[in-house]
């Protein structure tokens, strides 16, 4: 994986001159104008990831080209922005109240759809690159990152309760915002570092390439990087959730047998 | 050495749980408890979710009250019928706490109510522990003292009497099975064995002779808590064996070290050390309960 760093520029070419990455852009480009004169051409390192028992997090090199017919545009220079984001699942947030003294769990929200993972990789800081409606219709910043409430709000604002979920899961290095991490090389060649996390849930991740200019989102690239559970992870897993009651006697026998051998074993130490 | 637990989707260091492990297998040896009530707390801290703390931490006990049950069923120190009536009431309970389990993680309240299972029931085993062992301490220095065989209270005249003869009790079974249920329940909840609270239950409650008490809760804890993982297996497939492995091979090296060290101290102060142990746990507990906070926030997974 690492080692096609040292070929990136290679790479890069490579990619231009076919212009056919692996996976098409599945999002048409926002502006409604004449066909953009700046679209991107990208990879990754690799498109899935697999969750053996010594997985310890993971780098996914993103690199890529700006491909163009006109020359460079005058004015602001080109900016990348590079989101990798988990499947999103549903959570609760609580807040604790003292009650009676002790402190327990009094309020909370529901919320739809939070991904479990989400990092933004930025060519520079983001709030100069990015202008907040396109960042609202793209869902691009951290805040954006979860969606839909779940129920009803019992609460009078929701607010705290989502920035504590964002600064919670900060903490956590399961939500990063990393500015100017994208390198971008003459506005043409980009390229961005992100790690995955040792504590990855399995499932379709999504990769996005924003191009922008001027804050305007000019075109987006997408692809999908699988993370999935294999050997005997994957084997457990499914045993678990298929044959419940047979992973249930398997880690029940797996106890007693332990625990006689050792008994056992011991014993036999001690009068050899 | 990193390793990905398969069920609990997080990445910990191998050599930390077999650790843990370790230190809890030291400590069941040495005071012939489970340990359930310090691997469980102790896996929360590491970041293991709850839910698969309390299973997996169930499958645990199995292998550490496995194996001591066998060194006692040797030592002809194991009451099966008594066994066997607070085996039936603990069926009834851990079904029960199981239940009890979904129905507080529902409501949010799962955590809390855990920790004051923990601090409360800690506290009391805790100080009735280290009141009882400095007073036997005192009597062994102070000869001429001689214990009744066991006294009767209300206990004793219930109906439906069953004669225990290895305990050398002729009372109702009601008894037993309520001790057994309750036991069960805190199983379920609490991720325990529930040595800590049967052992003193049987003999002040009871009134069992202290020589086939060890054994014959062992043996009852070896059912329940094989009944609670299968439960939990079943229903909330939170059972982690790759977690539950790691522990066990720890756990049964430790306990086997901890019982030749134990061979080496007097009762009395094992007592006194083991209950100023629960005490610390218990004081830890509170603690998290009564003081502020970081944090007013927690995310809990799931919608419910």
């Amino acid at each position: 994986m690492r080692g096609r760093i040292a070929g990136l520029l290679l790479l890069v070419l490579a990619c231009t001159a076919s212009a056919q990455s692996p996976v098409p852009p599945i999002e048409a480009t926002p502006t409604a104008d004449p066909p953009p004169a700046e679209t991107v051409v990208a990879g990754l390192s690799s498109d899935s990831v697999a969750i053996t028992a010594s997985f310890d997090g993971s780098d996914i090199l993103i690199y890529g080209a700006i491909k163009r017919e006109t020359p460079i545009p005058p004015g602001p220079p080109l900016q990348v922005i590079v989101t990798v984001e988990a499947p999103s699942r549903g959570v609760t947030v609580w807040r604790k109240e003292r009650k009676a003294g002790i402190w327990v769990n009094a309020e909370s929200v529901r919320i739809g759809a939070a991904p479990g993972f989400y990092a933004v990789a930025t060519s520079a800081a983001l709030d100069d690159i990015l202008l907040p409606e396109w960042d609202s219709r793209y869902r691009i910043s951290l805040s954006h990152a979860m969606r839909a409430f779940a129920g009803q709000i019992a609460v009078e604002s929701a607010v705290p309760f989502t920035e504590a979920l964002i600064r919670i899961r900060e903490d956590q290095g399961l939500y990063r915002l990393d500015e100017g991490s994208v390198s971008l090389i003459d506005q043409t060649l980009f390229r961005a570092d992100v790690n995955l996390p040792a504590n990855l849930v399995e499932g379709a991740y999504k990769t996005r390439i924003f191009l922008l200019r001027d804050g305007q989102v000019i075109d987006v690239f997408v692809a999908p990087i699988n993370v999935r559970k294999v050997g005997l992870e994957r084997w457990l897993y499914r045993l678990a959730f298929d044959q419940p009651f047979l992973y249930g006697l398997m880690s029940l026998a797996v106890a007693v047998f332990a625990g006689w051998g050792a008994s056992a074993a011991f014993m036999k130490l001690r009068r050899p | 050495m990193q390793i990905y637990l398969p069920i609990a989707e997080v990445s910990v260091n191998a050599f930390t749980l077999i650790g843990l492990g370790g230190l809890v297998g030291l400590m069941s040896g040495l005071f012939g408890v489970g340990g359930g009530f310090l691997i469980t707390p102790l896996l929360f801290f590491i970041g293991i979710p709850p839910a698969i703390a309390v299973a997996t931490g169930a499958n645990q006990v199995v292998a550490s009250s496995v194996s001591g049950v066998l060194a006692h069923v040797k030592r002809k120190s194991v009451d099966f019928r008594m066994g066997g009536v607070l085996l039936a009431g603990g069926l009834v309970g851990s079904w029960l706490g199981v239940w009890v389990f979904t129905l507080l993680q529902r409501v949010g309240q799962v955590d809390l109510v855990v920790q004051l299972c923990y601090v409360v029931f800690l506290g009391l085993i805790g100080a009735m522990m280290l009141q009882e062992s400095i007073r036997a301490l005192r009597r062994s220095n102070a000869p001429g003292y001689r214990r009744r065989l066991h006294q009767h209270n209300w206990v004793h005249r219930w109906p439906l009497k069953i004669k225990f003869r290895a305990s050398g009790l002729y009372i109702s079974a009601f008894p037993p099975l309520l001790v057994g249920v309750a036991v069960g329940v805190l199983a379920a909840i609490m991720g325990v064995g529930g040595g800590f609270i049967m052992v003193p239950a049987m003999i002040y409650l009871l009134g069992m002779p202290t020589k086939v008490v060890v054994g014959t809760s062992l043996f009852q804890i070896t059912f329940v808590t094989a009944f609670t993982t299968l439960m939990h297996a079943v229903s909330y497939n939170t059972v982690d064996i790759m977690l539950a492995v790691l522990l066990i091979v720890g756990g049964v090296v430790g306990a086997q070290f901890g019982t030749t060290l134990g061979a080496k101290l007097r009762a009395e102060q094992l007592r006194i050390l083991l209950a100023l142990l629960v005490l610390a746990v218990c004081g830890k507990l509170a603690l998290d309960l009564f003081l502020t906070p970081d944090d007013f926030y927690v995310i809990q997974p799931g919608i419910g």
